[in-house]
């Protein structure tokens, strides 16, 4: 049962982890457009500046 | 998402704002609706990119946008839409239309979606270890501590996630009003603050879980809906900016430039190229042209004008350059009629109470009273008010009304979808609700029924030779029936030149002249042709010297598959009408064609409107199908309305939905999946009926555990949400209806 006592945390921390980083991607624009990045991963020319995401002003 | 539509942004490179002096830097949104594949995304970019001035471009496949930051000082909106045009797609600066509130709304829940997920997730991690541990070797302090770290979550998490539901409940109690926000309210901090006491005591009955999976759940349905309205919005929004008109203008130092037509002001003056639209309403200053109001009138004949005749926005110029002094403007400049149009939009839905609303109205004091009930119930028996309290929140938690929250707006953002693959905008919120409600049907013929542009009509011999010669006069002009007879040539494969020297004459016709004397293309009276059947009033006329004149008759040609759409409406009971403002033996043509009964030529705008309020005084709910600007008035009077994508804008602003390319069927289409749509909504609340029948007495005589609650609650929205889903695939048929379906409101 001891184990527990650093199992709860480690899995709550995880946990915000995760949470965190959906914020995070959420924040950057990461979901503004779902259909054109599942194109994007097949464009084999490296990101040149043009298409570098850009966190929009709110 | 696109909120900042016209943010001054500094140079990234420098963000103090008293640093030397930055190139400003502009970032502006763009529609391009022709981005439909991956490629098209790098295209635009590539090209943006070449282009000077212009420091980042992102295209978004999804909303079909454009977002470009550029400096102003070297180039401007206007060439950023030449850049992309120039790529091969049409674009248009985007014009805010107030989308910033519902993507800012969508952006707002997004965050307290995933803060509920993870406090749901997590809650049900521990809860589990609770229940399980019932039958095992959990003791009480294990047990206690459990519940301590669940309420170390959820208290957070739900002060956070469910604001949207406690401000909601607060303005609608504020208003002394009852909405399913209230209920929902009073469930989650019921739960959550008798949860904590009870943690505090250390018994049983704690409900954090369900609470926090309640949040999730319900968030997820404001979710989708947010997300319908902001996509309803955004599809209306991308059509007007590509309806927008530029102007050229002359300026009084005779400078000439390009403005958008929502930046004209009275008094300016405008030149109009034959061929182009007119940007506003105006007063002839110079020129004689001819104007094609078939927008405006639903009439196909050009009529002419000369200096002092008013010409309104939105008509084509055909013949010649014309000098417009531009009159009121503030009425027809697109922001204008957008606002007015809106604000007629909110006063229709203010009229239309949506499905989810009706079934709020009656379920919500249910729930109040069933939960009250319980609680004095219990009390009465004699039980302590701890008990009586725990069932009575238990009540409150299975009626919970996820089906009403979850499961209506799942079933519309999949009907919306579908019929966006299909071409079919939908624009009004609840207007797919009011599309399935429909018994009638009105359509407009000039660009409705019709394809609105002049055909040559086949039941007439025409000589090759003749076709050729007329059709090499004819390629000079703008005049749609001088097109029309190109097209007709260029179909029937008949080469043909193109002669040099052909003078126009607006109004008239064209002339040319040739070795034996001069060749006329034009209106009876300027080729001399005798003319003896009524219907030659309205056509063309091609004179040689020495011969006698022949007539081209031309004809509006029926959109292709609309008479077995028609027939398909018939057969499912719709009752048809046509109301047309063109003469009427043409509309009487189009309606024997296509087998309708009742209709109606030569119909001002206003008429319109009163025969639709007749039908509706007749108890008849109607869908008006319209294009013209004299249809406006009677789109926005039916009960639901559709125009279609060549319709004027003030059209389409005040149509529910707005269907694209040549085929009528999508009319068919989005009635077939509306109908079906509001099945599917009536299906989900009859899941949860059932799934209420069974659980809430047993939370009235207290069986109802904290599992219990949790499974019940998280099955039956699942449950609805899957039903909604298949409204994506699903093959449709178009069903009986009755003309005594029962109306609501």
């Amino acid at each position: 049962m001891t184990a527990l006592a650093w199992l709860i945390p480690a899995a709550l921390f995880l946990g915000l982890l995760g949470l965190a980083a959906f914020l995070w991607a959420l924040k950057n624009g990461q979901y503004d457009d779902l259909e054109g990045a599942g194109w994007r991963a097949l464009d084999d020319d490296p990101p040149g500046p043009q298409t570098k995401p850009k966190p929009t002003a709110k | 998402m696109e909120g900042a539509v016209r943010a001054q942004t500094a140079d990234p490179g420098s963000p103090e704002s008293n640093a030397a002096p930055a190139p400003a830097r502009e970032t502006h949104v763009f529609t391009a609706p022709e981005i439909m594949c991956g490629g098209c995304l790098k295209t635009i970019e590539t090209a943006l990119a070449d282009t000077p001035g212009v420091d980042s471009a992102r295209a978004n496949l999804s909303a079909r946008r454009v977002t470009v930051t550029f400096d102003p000082a070297v180039t401007s909106p206007e060439l950023v839409v030449v850049a992309i045009k120039r790529a091969g797609f049409s674009a248009a600066p985007l014009i805010d239309g107030g989308d910033e509130i519902h993507a800012a709304r969508v952006g707002e829940l997004m965050p307290r979606v995933g803060v509920a997920g993870f406090a749901a997730a997590n809650i049900m991690l521990l809860s589990v270890s609770v229940w399980s541990g019932h039958a095992s070797d959990m003791d009480d302090s294990m047990k206690s501590l459990f519940h301590w770290i669940s309420a170390l979550i959820a208290l957070p998490a739900i002060a956070y996630a469910a604001q949207p539901f406690f401000k909601s409940a607060y303005a609608a109690l504020s208003a002394r009003r009852l909405n399913m926000d209230v209920p929902i309210s009073l469930g989650i901090t019921l739960a959550t603050a008798m949860s904590f006491v009870q943690t505090m005591r250390g018994t049983d009955h704690v409900y954090f879980d369900a609470a926090a999976m309640l949040v999730f759940f319900l968030l997820i349905g404001r979710l989708l809906d947010e997300q319908m309205r902001a996509r309803t919005r955004s599809a209306a929004e991308n059509l007007m900016s590509l309806k927008a008109l530029t102007a050229t203008v002359l300026d009084p130092d005779g400078a000439v430039r390009q403005i958008p037509s929502r930046n004209l002001i009275p008094g300016m003056t405008m030149i109009v190229a034959a061929g182009e639209r007119i940007a506003a309403d105006g007063v002839v200053q110079d020129g004689v042209s001819e104007i094609d109001e078939s927008l405006i009138s639903g009439e196909t004949l050009p009529k002419p004008v000369s200096r002092g005749d008013r010409v309104h926005a939105g008509t084509l110029n055909t013949a010649a350059p014309l000098r417009v002094t531009t009159t009121a403007t503030e009425d027809n400049t697109l922001l204008a009629e957008l606002s007015r149009l809106m604000l007629a939009g909110e006063q229709t839905r203010g009229r239309y109470v949506r499905l989810a609303d009706r079934a709020a109205r009656l379920y919500a004091p249910a729930v109040h009273l069933l939960g009250l009930s319980t609680l004095i119930g219990w009390l009465v028996t004699g039980h302590g008010w701890e008990i009586a309290l725990t069932n009575a929140i238990a009540v409150l938690i299975i009626t919970c009304p996820c089906a009403l929250a979850l499961a209506v707006p799942a079933v519309q953002v999949a009907a919306i979808s579908r019929l966006f693959g299909q071409g079919v905008l939908v624009k009004a919120a609840d207007g797919l609700e009011r599309l399935s409600e429909v018994d009638t049907i009105v359509f407009d013929k000039t660009g409705t029924l019709s394809m609105g542009e002049p055909t040559l009509a086949l039941d007439q011999p025409i000589d090759a030779d003749v076709l050729a010669r007329a059709a090499g006069l004819a390629i000079v002009s703008r005049h749609p029936y001088a097109q029309a007879l190109v097209r007709a040539a260029r179909a029937r494969g008949i080469p043909f030149e193109s002669q040099l020297g052909v003078r126009e004459f607006p109004g008239s016709g064209l002339a040319f002249d040739t070795p034996d004397g001069e060749e006329r293309l034009g209106s009876a009276l300027f080729t001399g042709a005798a003319v003896t059947d009524p219907r030659h009033l309205a056509s063309l006329w091609y004179a040689r010297p020495g011969r006698a004149p022949v007539g081209f008759r031309f004809e509006d040609r029926l959109r292709s598959d609309a008479p077995e759409t028609i027939a398909a409406l018939q057969a499912a009971g719709y009752r048809i009408e046509i109301l047309s403002g063109d003469r009427a033996d043409a509309v009487s043509d189009a309606a024997h064609a296509l087998g309708v009964t009742a209709y109606q030529g030569g119909v001002r705008p206003e008429e319109k409107l009163n025969r639709l309020t007749a039908l509706k005084s007749q108890g008849r709910t109607t869908l008006m199908v319209g294009d013209g600007l004299n249809d406006a008035p009677a789109l926005a009077a039916g009960h639901a309305s559709m125009s279609p994508s060549a319709a004027a804008d003030i059209s389409q602003n005040a149509a529910d939905a707005v269907f694209q390319g040549e085929k009528l069927g999508a009319v068919l289409e989005a009635l077939k999946v509306a109908r079906r749509a509001h099945r599917m909504a009536l299906e989900n609340f009859g899941i949860a009926m059932l799934y209420n029948i069974a659980f809430v007495p047993m939370a009235v005589m207290g069986y109802v555990t904290p599992l219990l609650a949790a499974i019940a609650m998280s099955t039956s929205s699942i449950l609805v949400t899957g039903n909604a889903l298949r409204l994506r695939t699903m093959k449709l048929s178009l069903d009986r209806v009755t003309a005594s379906r029962s109306k609501q409101s």
